[in-house]
């Protein structure tokens, strides 16, 4: 049961989150000018780091929030977490 | 100390209050508790707690309870358990005990109360931090409460105080990532036999701790050598703390067979309880000491460079006799035998510290060649150990050998044994390491070595190091078995707790679920919604019932309760641009009080939920759901606001519990409608097709959609939730002068397949685009959306993708089944493989046409439209022609009455 840190609650329980795969990876502007190649990796490609990692999770069961945060994939180790559109704290070390 | 009776396998006897069941068995006579599970060779106990590999059993008073050891039961009166080889039955009757969880948030959790445990907790205790410390026996003290030993009593005063949390019988059976402990504590099974009502046998502890101790202590090893599983033969520690301490005095003569200090301890102690030690036996070749002194003068032999080669027996398999050897340390015997009569064989194999709560980390115990044994390893932040756990063994004063037995050929490998639980022995060993496997991974799953209930708590260390002895490494680089959790067999009601039942998962009902139940509706699943199914009158079966109901909305009147639809307010004044992104067709062109169907897709362009959105007023819109998919599209709705388009003022509600919806369904449904609303002007040019009107419908302020999911003229009545009964009961009763008809799901499902509307989930499953299902109409062409970039994919543009169309078999009888495959005309016969077109994905009788029908997707399907087919049904080949999805009304002339 991983304790994740939410930015706007606090730590929590894994069970009241979801996760929500790698992060920052946005909604591209002009849809219609990528072709079906740029497309496909905005849809179906997401990195599959071992170590550090960004990812999105949301706080489904308490404030319903998404948020980003930092995690060890090889070691469920937790970095900082931090909201939406805000500066990405560097990786861990 | 007060005595008791109990059962074992039908007998009663006497014992202490509080025993371990496994002593007074002993003092009892009992040596040969059971048979072995495969080998079926006499067996007794070997421990004195959870490490203990062979003396299970059943315990049928109370709970009742398979495969328990009898050296963790606490005696009480009325106790009744059986002996068990191996496997045990589980009760068949529903366990009628209380069971709770608890959470808990600590500074510091210390796991185990020995002294080390103890002055742990003493310390943070001290220092002001919260703590709970547990540990898995019934008093403090660990190995010096088996010796007799007294601690510390200002130590003890430091665990009374107000921050600590002392959980005696709690046993942590896991580690977790972020220091989170589930530990189970028994709390009745020590007063009673019979279950205590109103009062929980046990709680599951789930602990997350800011600092954790690990003084979990360690285990006693077994030693390897033929005959070595006979009862009588002991750990050591065990053997002492039976006689010394629970003064069982039925052995005339001991052996001691040890490789450390240990054995010279638990010597002196079973010889001044009265049972003569004949010798120490020991493998290492010098020794000097306080210890071995006074085993000297206690008159106690002492044979060096030596240890157990055999065992002899007596008339019930119980050991009568050792016999020993000079041995060297690789286990090759050099000496003859010589036998020494004993009927306790005590065994000190080395100590090996208790790391299985750190490996569940994925954290590899690291072997220390001084105590000869594997410790923790480098602990990460939060996590620390201490005492024996950590390979902190107590002053010796001569070190112990590296020495796990004797390694026999023949005959005698097959009764030299490792695992006794499993029965496997040195044979298994040498076997697979024959085969070639070295990786002490593969040699537990081809010998079953450590996959008891015990996972080889006493066998384990004894397995790696043989099998570095016999493919020449050293220990460590044999490296050790993965442990896993939980740490002791744990009942399943323990860790369900009170979440049982109907407590298992939330139901979700409607405020007309009573009028249902009343109507003897049986129910259908619909996620953890209870709906209706239909509405049988007398001994109607289903396909009755739903020609019956599907017959009155397409005749008269009809009414369904669509209360369990999906309802989420989105209000903000970005609200109308917000669903132009979500949906495929436009929803800002909307007027207020009008009601559209919308389609909604993922970035990937496949069809995700549909249903009718209103227009409540210029910011406010009130969107359905399908029932299942309520939550998963306030996510996505959610999702995109907060993380893609933020400058949008939108905010989204769940407000599907806040209403009733009431459906009145077919031509007379206008007619009930005025009756039921009177001052409501219904005529067709008043109220159109997909508008909404407020009125009073039988007192209550309600608002009125036409919207319509059969084709049909239809109202849905919306009404606060709380009215839903009342309305719904006064519909029954206006409708009864047009022989109004309730119905369920399944003609709901009728209705609108005949119609050729689809179900998401249904008719799709992820892989759908609108153009798919022939909803290009639904697809604006002058906006952005998403998943609108997908349907340019070269995949989801090309042709001859499946499509959905009708399916008619031409024997109008023949239900096909939903899933079934569609294959090429003529191809049911031939041989090899056939390739399927297709398949089924609704299938039903219809009233409306007098025969079955389907829906499918198809390959290529709409160009396929007047083609025949063939649908395999187990032995026979259903004939079908391939038809347009819609089946009844293709002009629409039914929807305005």
């Amino acid at each position: 049961m991983l304790l994740i840190n939410c930015p706007w609650c606090g730590s929590r329980d894994e069970t009241e989150f979801h996760y929500g795969s790698q992060a920052h990876i946005g909604y591209p502007e002009k849809p219609d000018e990528l072709t079906d190649t740029e497309w496909a990796e905005y849809i179906f490609y997401r990195e599959n780091t071992k170590g550090w990692f960004a990812e999105r999770w949301v706080h489904s069961v308490g404030c319903r929030r998404w948020f980003n945060i930092w995690r060890n994939t090889q070691t469920h180790e937790f970095g900082p977490s931090y909201k939406p559109f805000t500066k990405q704290p560097s990786r861990p070390k | 100390m007060s005595t008791v009776k109990f059962t074992f396998d039908g007998t009663d006897y006497r014992g202490n209050k509080g025993e371990p069941l496994s002593a007074a068995l002993l003092r009892n006579g009992i040596k040969v508790f059971t048979e072995s599970s495969y080998l079926l060779r006499p067996r007794g106990v070997v421990g004195l707690g959870y490490e203990e590999p062979c003396a299970l059993v059943q315990i049928d008073s109370g709970s009742g309870e398979p495969m328990v050891p009898s050296t963790k039961i606490e005696l009480v009166d009325g106790l009744v358990v059986r002996s068990l080889a191996g496997v045990g039955d589980l009760p068949i009757s529903p366990d009628k005990a209380r069971y709770d969880k608890i959470f808990k948030h600590v500074d510091v959790l210390v796991i185990g109360a020995g002294l080390s445990g103890i002055k742990a907790a003493a310390k943070a205790a001290h220092k002001g931090k919260s703590v709970i410390i547990l540990d898995d026996q019934a008093q403090v003290g660990g190995y010096l409460n088996d010796k007799n030993e007294k601690i510390n009593s200002k130590l003890l005063k430091n665990i009374k105080k107000n921050n600590v949390v002392y959980l005696q019988r709690t046993t942590a059976i896991g580690l977790y990532d972020q220091n989170y402990v589930v530990a189970v504590e028994r709390r009745s099974d020590h007063l009673s036999s019979e279950i205590i009502p109103n009062f929980a046998r046990m709680r599951t502890w789930h602990i997350r701790a800011s600092e954790i101790v690990l003084a979990t202590g360690g285990f006693q090893r077994v030693l390897v050598f033929p005959n070595n599983d006979r009862p009588g033969i002991m750990l050591s520690h065990a053997a002492a703390t039976y006689l010394h301490k629970y003064r069982v005095g039925n052995f005339k003569s001991a052996v001691v067979v040890t490789v450390d200090d240990n054995g010279y301890q638990d010597a002196i102690r079973i010889h001044k309880s009265g049972t003569k030690v004949e010798a120490i036996v020991d493998i290492r070749a010098k020794v000097s000491g306080k210890l071995v002194k006074e085993a000297s003068k206690l008159g106690i032999e002492i044979i060096l460079n030596s240890t157990a080669v055999d065992t002899s027996a007596d008339q019930t398999g119980a050991v009568a006799s050792v016999f020993v050897a000079a041995t060297k340390l690789n286990g090759e015997v050099i000496g003859n035998k010589r036998e020494i009569k004993a009927d306790l064989v005590a065994i000190s194999g080395g100590w090996t510290p208790t790391v299985h709560l750190a490996t569940y980390l994925n954290l590899k115990p690291v072997w220390d060649s001084k105590i000869a044994a594997f410790k923790m390893p480098k602990l990460p932040q939060g996590l620390s150990s201490t005492g024996i756990a950590n390979g902190e063994f107590d002053k010796v004063e001569n070190l112990p050998a590296k020495f796990f037995g004797i390694i026999p050929d023949g005959e005698d490998a097959k009764v030299s044994f490792i695992d006794l639980q499993r029965d496997a022995n040195v044979r298994d060993l040498r076997r697979a390491v024959g085969a070639g496997l070295t990786s002490v991974e593969h040699i537990k799953r081809y010998t079953t070595i450590g996959t008891a209930h015990d996972q080889g708590k006493t066998s384990g260390t004894t397995t790696m190091g043989l099998l570095a002895q016999l493919i020449d490494k050293e220990p460590q680089e044999v490296g050790t078995l993965t442990f896993r959790p939980p740490y002791v067999g744990v009942p399943f009601s323990a860790l369900a707790g009170r979440d049982l039942g109907i407590l298992s998962d939330p139901i979700r009902t409607t405020p007309i679920h009573p009028s249902h139940l009343n109507a003897n509706a049986p129910m259908e699943d619909v996620g953890q919604w209870k709906r209706p199914w239909y509405f049988p009158i007398e001994k109607e079966n289903m396909h009755e019932a739903v020609l019956r109901e599907c017959k009155a909305a397409r005749e008269g009147v009809a009414v369904m309760d669509a209360s369990t639809l999906g309802k989420i307010d989105i209000q903000g004044p970005d609200a109308a641009i917000f669903l132009d992104r979500v949906y495929t067709n436009m929803f800002s062109t909307l007027k207020v009080g009008s009601s559209r169907y919308g389609l909604m897709c993922g970035v990937d362009g496949m069809v995700f939920d549909d249903g009718v959105t209103t227009r409540i007023s210029e910011n406010r819109f009130l969107m359905t759901t399908t029932t299942g998919g309520a939550a998963r599209v306030l996510d996505w709705l959610e999702e995109w606001l907060q993380t893609e388009w933020p400058d949008l003022k939108v905010f989204c509600t769940s407000v599907t519990e806040h209403w009733s919806t009431v459906a009145i369904v077919g031509p007379k449904s206008r007619n009930l409608l005025a009756k039921l609303a009177p001052k409501l002007d219904v005529l067709n040019e008043a109220f159109p097709f997909m508008e909404n009107r407020f009125a009073d419908v039988a007192g209550i302020p309600a608002r009125i959609a036409r919207i319509s999911f059969s084709g049909e003229l239809a109202y849905e009545i919306n009404i606060e939730a709380w009215y839903g009964l009342h309305i719904w009961e006064e519909v029954m009763n206006k409708g009864r002068e047009f022989k109004i008809t309730a119905y369920g799901t399944e003609t709901m499902h009728v209705l609108r397949a005949e119609k050729g509307f689809v179900i998401v989930g249904q008719e799709t499953d992820g892989t759908q685009t609108p153009q798919d299902l022939g909803m290009d109409w639904i697809v604006s062409k002058k906006k952005d959306f998403i998943g609108k970039r997908s349907f340019s994919r070269s995949d989801t543009a090309r042709e001859k993708r499946h499509q959905l169309v009708g399916v008619l078999p031409l024997n109008i009888q023949t239900l096909l089944p939903e899933g079934a495959y569609i294959v090429n005309e003529g191809s049911s016969n031939t041989s090899g493989k056939i390739p399927h077109i297709g398949y089924v994905t609704s299938s039903y009788h219809s009233d409306a046409l007098g025969r079955t029908f389907a829906l499918a997707m198809i390959a290529d399907g709409r160009n396929k439209i007047g083609q025949f087919a063939e649908v395999p049904m187990g032995d026979k080949v259903a004939q079908v022609e391939i038809v347009d999805s819609v089946f009844f009304d293709k002009e629409n002339t039914r929807r305005d009455g």
